[in-house]
């Protein structure tokens, strides 16, 4: 009777082989006639998927055009510089000279390290103006309905001119023209409305321009049939949207091979998960694109750990991404979306209040960080997410308030 | 479990063998689903089974199964936990604000951590026993005031860095090791943490505790010290939190955003390890076994090539139907 147990063992170990066994063959045929298929198709097609619904073709031409356009205004005061400026006249907005100006400001939101600096560049250039009498920020804490709701209140407490960025470009463009019916110079800036009734849209180039620049970055340092791992933040968002469709136009026309397009979700585990997983399934990655910077020094980790090096990567203006990339001496590019554009809509909501003219379209110039500039960005003694590119390294409070 | 169960076991002796099967669907069924899920990943990605991998599959899933073990604690005392998540992600920006990349700093800190992590369980579990505050209401508002007060402290951008032995035990592990080169560290903490729940729900607390979840009336008449036990199991998730967050912040360096949605996915994998909630039964070595599961899924999905973004709708899907199947498996039973 003893052997019964291991006898029984035995036979329950080789039904597991078995069915192992059988599971593996079947499923390994099905997978390797797929692998094959997506393989071959590569070659001739992207796996960048289907182009994005938010895609306009002039939009993007456009922008790429502007990248190359010399912009007018002061160079060391790229916040006050504008790309093919058409200008209009504001003389109907001349407030008192005497100043004491209410200037109200409806914020998305400060929920996020890019809206955190900018924001507070933005208090700071209040200070610079004497005739700013009363600064009002509303934050509508990333609600399109506590937004619409902040601009109605507003837009009735006799400000002298008022600043939306829109936390949404569709919902929030009612709320926008109802403002502008009260006679009150409006001023947008980041993401835009669907109306031409604000005096001024103040924006960088945009999203495809950034999407592109990483993109045409990683064409010129990864070897042609080179893996290139995609990674954004989300699906569905319009700023996020043009900067990846951007890029897939570039890719497409690449001799890259788009190994995977994944969504991080902003969380830098997930990133690190992602770009693990990947450089297993694939033996190596070539190349990562990322549609924002935040996790990019996670992204860059998941190599070191692997014990491989770090391939050329594109990242944002985040102080961590460019002092890793200085000092582990990567193959590296940021473009950047500058926090610098919060000075402008204080600078213009000046300028119309003392009736000068400023342009209906005001696009700041939106540079990229490379390899020869690196230096003039870094800075040791801000945080891990300061964005590099915030304009306030002469403001008289810097650093304060930014640390 | 003593009083409550034994009472109930001895019946009658078809229930008896009722009750046997009962549990080896509950918690088999997971094991089941666990080597199914592991050898399907194992076809996609043949590598998966290898030394390597699988341990750095194993490394990523430590904070989640840690997480699971402390829900775990609550969820069988008849409570939720819902402050895990915002816990982590305090633990984490509090160590990269007093760590600074100060390596001297590293450990006191660590220490510093895991009595946070304990602090916020005691105050979750005293006010739900104490004030008879329901537990969800009470963890609810402690994720609201945790992730408030980080958001206050560090204006939505952490502050400070991570030193290089913090990043260590999420990171690194022990080098060297003939057939499986580097064995994590967070593997040996989630292996010691696993062995001392098994051992710990196996001694009187375990069976404290069971008793409590399945009838806290009667247990409370048989001489438990129902309200103590279940501040421990807060506690004990506060701690494991503490050192999911460590193992986490470790593992990614600094983020706002590291906790975020946890707490439903350390519940997630509690009750789909066949854990009841409302308490009093299931086991933790299933519950982890449902956390290796969730994390199995989440790979699967992504060799799948189906986007991070349907995890939270795989999640929710999972969470009715183990709940389902358990009141369904259950219904003969009370």
């Amino acid at each position: 009777m003893t052997w019964t147990r291991p006898v029984g063992l035995f036979a329950l170990l080789a039904c597991a082989f078995v069915i192992g066994a059988c599971g593996t063959d079947d499923s390994e045929d099905g997978g390797g006639g797929d692998q094959a298929a997506t393989e071959s198709e590569s070659n001739t097609q992207s796996n960048t998927g289907e182009q994005s619904e938010f895609f306009v073709q002039a939009d993007f031409e456009r922008q790429l055009a502007q990248r190359d356009a010399e912009p007018e205004g002061p160079a060391d005061k790229p916040w006050e510089q504008a790309i093919e400026p058409e200008m209009v006249d504001t003389s109907e907005y001349k407030a008192d000279s005497n100043g004491n100006w209410n200037v109200c400001f409806s914020n998305a939101a400060v929920d996020n390290p890019w809206r955190q600096v900018g924001f507070k560049t933005m208090q700071e250039e209040v200070k610079l103006h004497s005739e700013i009498g009363n600064f009002r920020a509303v934050d509508a804490e990333a609600s399109d309905d506590k937004q619409i709701s902040d601009i109605e209140s507003l837009a009735g407490r006799n400000c002298d001119a008022l600043i939306v960025s829109p936390n949404t470009t569709a919902t929030l463009t009612p709320a926008v023209e109802a403002a502008c019916e009260e006679g009150v110079p409006v001023i947008v800036f980041d993401r835009g409305v669907n109306t031409d009734c604000p005096v001024t849209f103040i924006h960088p180039i945009g999203g495809y321009a950034f999407g592109a620049d990483a993109a045409e970055f990683l064409v010129d340092n990864v070897d042609s049939g080179g893996k290139v791992l995609a990674l954004r933040i989300l699906p569905g968002v319009d700023v996020l949207e043009t900067r990846w469709s951007a890029a897939k136009e570039i890719f497409d026309d690449s001799d890259l091979n788009v190994v995977g397009v994944e969504f991080t979700e902003g969380d830098a585990a997930n990133t690190k998960s992602i770009v693990s997983d990947f450089i297993q399934r694939e033996g190596e990655l070539n190349g990562i694109w990322m549609d924002a910077g935040a996790t990019a020094v996670a992204a860059s980790e998941a190599f070191e750990d692997a014990g491989v090096e770090v391939p050329p990567i594109t990242g944002e203006d985040q102080q961590d991404f460019l002092q890793k990339w200085d000092e582990e001496g990567w193959t590296a590019m940021a473009p950047t979306y500058p926090t610098y554009q919060w000075r402008t809509p204080i600078i213009a909501a000046v300028k119309i209040l003392k009736g000068e003219e400023v342009p209906k379209e005001w696009v700041l110039p939106q540079p990229k960080i490379e390899q020869d500039t690196l230096a003039d960005y870094l800075q040791p003694d801000m945080p891990p997410l300061h964005y590099a590119l915030c304009g306030c390294e002469d403001m008289p409070g810097f650093p304060g308030p930014w640390q | 479990m003593s009083a409550a169960t034994s009472g109930f076991e001895t019946g009658a002796g078809g229930s008896r063998a009722r009750r046997l099967a009962g549990s080896l669907l509950s918690t088999g069924t997971i094991f089941l689903v666990l080597f199914v899920l592991l050898a399907w990943i194992a076809v996609l990605n043949p590598n998966f089974l290898e030394p390597g991998p699988f341990l750095a599959y194993l490394k990523r899933a430590a904070p989640l199964v840690i997480l699971a073990i402390g829900s775990y604690f609550v969820i069988v005392s008849g409570g939720f936990d819902l402050s895990v998540g915002s816990i982590v992600t305090v633990v984490v920006v509090v160590a990269a604000r007093l760590i600074d990349d100060e390596p001297s700093r590293t450990w006191p800190v660590v220490a510093l951590l895991l009595g946070i992590g304990a602090g916020v369980g005691l105050v979750n579990g005293l006010v739900s026993t104490v004030l008879r505050v329901p537990s969800f209401i009470t963890t609810l508002g402690m994720l609201l005031i945790l992730e408030g007060a980080v958001f206050l402290w560090t204006d939505g951008a952490p502050r400070g860095a991570l030193s290089e032995e913090f990043r260590s035990i999420g990171r690194q592990g022990i080098e060297g090791i003939p057939l499986i080169d580097e064995l994590p560290w967070s593997v040996l903490v989630l292996l010691a943490l696993g062995a001392a729940a098994v051992v710990l729900m196996r001694a009187d607390y375990g069976r404290r505790l069971m008793a409590t979840g399945d009838n806290d009336r009667a247990a409370r008449l048989s001489g438990v010290q129902v309200d103590r036990v279940r501040v421990i199991a807060f506690v004990l998730s506060g701690t494991c939190a503490a050192i999911a967050g460590i193992l986490l912040g470790g593992f990614a360096g600094v983020s706002a955003q590291v906790g975020s949605g946890l707490e439903f996915e350390a519940i997630t994998a509690v009750v789909l390890g066949g854990v009841v909630l409302g308490g009093g039964r299931g086991s933790v070595v299933a519950a982890m076994a449902g956390a290796l599961t969730l994390e199995a899924l989440f790979t699967w999905l992504n060799l799948q090539g189906i986007s991070g973004a349907l995890e939270d709708t795989v999640q929710g899907v999972i969470i009715i139907a183990a709940v389902a199947f358990a009141s369904y498996r259950l219904r003969g039973t009370r």
